[in-house]
């Protein structure tokens, strides 16, 4: 049996739906990521399922019971599970007293308190700011503090929203690697709301991708990142290449796609004649200036449009009849002395082509 | 102006040898407008908080009513309280007319308004964040209220302290509804009024030097809440 579950809920403001037909199952124990772009409804939703507001539609389940509308099953069911704010809020008293609040609205007893404090306080590295009045804390010391306040009621769900979101480098670090903590520790069921894609992939054991409102697709980072189903989800998560073509030709799983006159070999259960969009992660294709002798099935020629610098790699344009896109490392970059104009050929496997259904 | 010096001089007098006339007077002030804005205050804290922390109809309309009785004259709130507990009147039969109580009753109708706004104002001053923060940790209802109480104290401790200084420095309600008996309804600024009209200045000065020193204390305690 599912700890969460929510069956077709909604949430409306001011006469608008921002979400709409949820339906989720967040497994006991499970790290569960909401990935999707900023207002996509992530806030929305960890609010809904935290208890903190009353869905326009539908029902939210906890535990097997219905806590959609009563109050009171609502509290009991609420203080089961503690939510840290993307912005959250420190109380106006020291850090010990904002960590001991949840323990203390729950009449936990002094000595049992004290120790929860200190326990949830050092698992969050806070232990030494104990005195300190909360408000004097820097961002990333406010969010563990944050952390560390939720923690100190054990909950049995967590629910975190961009927990790194507006941090620097090396407080979302640290962040990072208290949840990781937490999550190997503490068995907590946990629930985040990231727009960071490779935080959710190296937090998370399943990965929600809501956009506009819906929840597009779940499943495991790999399923997510590798074979995204619809294209919206696919652009989310970084694939760079989306090509649309109609299925021409087929040799049992292997396909022939025509994509404008070129053509792309894929694995596929599609029939012929179905429009379809062909998508390539662009860290799948290879560079190089000669054609290879290669077991891959696609290799194109084509001139460099452009080359932009992301991060450690660099990122290709290829014009080849249409736009593919490669990163390579700088390294290789320099290597294959990579320039714009340069006759190069892209190079991609069959089996590196995930293909979805285009939809009108 | 020699009279005025005078005056002042025996004030002052009057004041520094603690004259029993004077402290029993300043006494009955304070004890009567202490114990009007403390139950004031155990009015208006809580229902600043259930008016802030509830979407209901004509919330707005309510606050702006609130606010437009800040200003509420002394004497009308003197009259109604007047006609409701004079002898002929609905409540009459409770015979408290022309007693310290029924001036706490006066000064708790005309303080109300003053610490009801500065309460629901304060409250909207704090970050919503609080309240959800507090949900999101367990706290009921109660427990919310309390932490945002909590949290824009100096806010409302500012609006119970305007309170108090409204009752203690008012005269017309407590003029009307006390009579500005001796010995028993007469305070600060009653007698002051009393004495002026009687030419007898160097009590009326030696209480309104008192009064001052009492404005003046609540203002830099106003003035270092407000700081912090």
């Amino acid at each position: 049996m599912a700890l969460i579950e929510t069956v077709n809920i909604g949430q409306k403001y001011g006469g608008q739906y921002i979400l709409k037909d949820v339906n989720l199952r967040i497994n006991r124990g499970e790290v569960f990521a909401l990935i999707g772009p900023t207002g996509a409804g992530k806030t929305t939703l960890l609010r809904l399922l935290d208890l903190l507001e009353v869905p326009a539609s539908g029902s939210v389940y906890f535990d097997g019971m219905d806590v959609t509308a009563n109050k009171s099953l609502r509290l009991q069911a609420r203080r089961r599970m503690s939510f840290v704010l993307q912005k959250p809020a420190v109380f106006n008293m020291s850090v010990y007293d904002n960590v001991a609040c949840g323990p203390r609205w729950r009449r936990e007893k002094d000595a049992t308190i004290r120790q929860r404090v200190s326990r949830a306080l050092e698992l969050a590295g806070m232990a030494e700011y104990i005195n300190r009045n909360a408000r004097t804390l820097s961002g990333g010391e406010t969010q563990r503090v944050a952390i560390a306040r939720a923690l100190a009621i054990a909950p049995e769900v967590l629910f975190l929203d961009e927990p790194t979101a507006n941090l620097d480098p090396i407080s979302a670090a640290k962040i990072e690697e208290v949840l990781a903590h937490i999550i190997g520790d503490q068995k907590t069921t946990v629930v985040m709301a990231t727009h960071n894609m490779s935080q959710g992939q190296r937090l998370a054991g399943r990965i929600g991708v809501i956009m506009n409102g819906e929840v597009l697709q779940i499943g495991s980072p790999g399923d997510i990142f590798s074979t995204p189903q619809k294209k919206e989800v696919a652009e989310f998560v970084g694939v760079d290449n989306i090509l649309s073509g109609v299925i021409v030709n087929r040799d049992n799983e292997l396909v022939t796609i025509d994509v404008n006159g070129s053509i792309i070999q894929a694995i596929s259960d599609y029939p012929i004649g179905e429009e379809v969009h062909a998508l390539i992660r662009p860290e799948d294709i290879t560079l190089a200036p000669r054609k290879d002798a290669s077991s891959a099935r696609n290799t194109f020629e084509g001139r460099i449009a452009r080359i932009f610098p992301v991060g450690a790699l660099v990122r290709v344009e290829v014009a080849c009849g249409f736009s593919l896109f490669a990163v390579v490392t700088k390294r290789s970059a320099e290597d294959l002395s990579l320039t714009v104009n340069k006759r190069v050929y892209a190079t991609f496997k069959a089996t590196a082509v995930h293909i979805i259904k285009r939809w009108h | 102006m020699t009279e005025l010096w005078d005056g002042l001089v025996t004030a002052l007098k009057l004041i520094v040898s603690l004259n029993p006339e004077v402290m029993e007077i300043a006494g009955r002030s304070l004890a009567i407008s202490a114990t009007s804005s403390t139950i004031a205050a155990l009015i208006c804290l809580p229902l600043g908080a259930v008016i802030h922390s509830n979407k209901f109809p004509g919330k707005r309309t309510l606050i702006n009513i609130v606010q437009t009785l800040f200003s509420l004259p002394t004497v009308a709130v003197g009259l109604f309280v007047f006609v409701l507990f004079s002898r002929a009147g609905p409540i009459g039969g409770l015979d408290i007319m022309f007693t310290p109580v029924v001036m706490v009753i006066g000064q708790v109708i005309l303080i109300s308004p003053i610490m009801l706004g500065l309460t629901v104002s304060a409250l909207s001053g704090v970050d919503k964040t609080i309240a959800d923060t507090a949900i999101s940790l367990g706290a009921s209802g109660f427990q919310t209220a309390v932490i945002t109480l909590r949290e824009a104290r100096f806010a409302v401790l500012a609006g119970l302290i305007m309170g108090f200084g409204r009752a203690i420095s008012e005269v017309g309600l407590s003029l009307m509804v006390g009579g500005n008996i001796a010995g028993f309804t007469r305070t600060i600024t009653t007698t002051i009024s009393l004495e002026t009209s009687k030419g007898d200045l160097e009590l009326a000065l030696a209480l309104g030097i008192i009064l001052i020193v009492i404005a003046l204390v609540i203002n830099l305690v106003l003035n270092r809440v407000q700081q912090k």
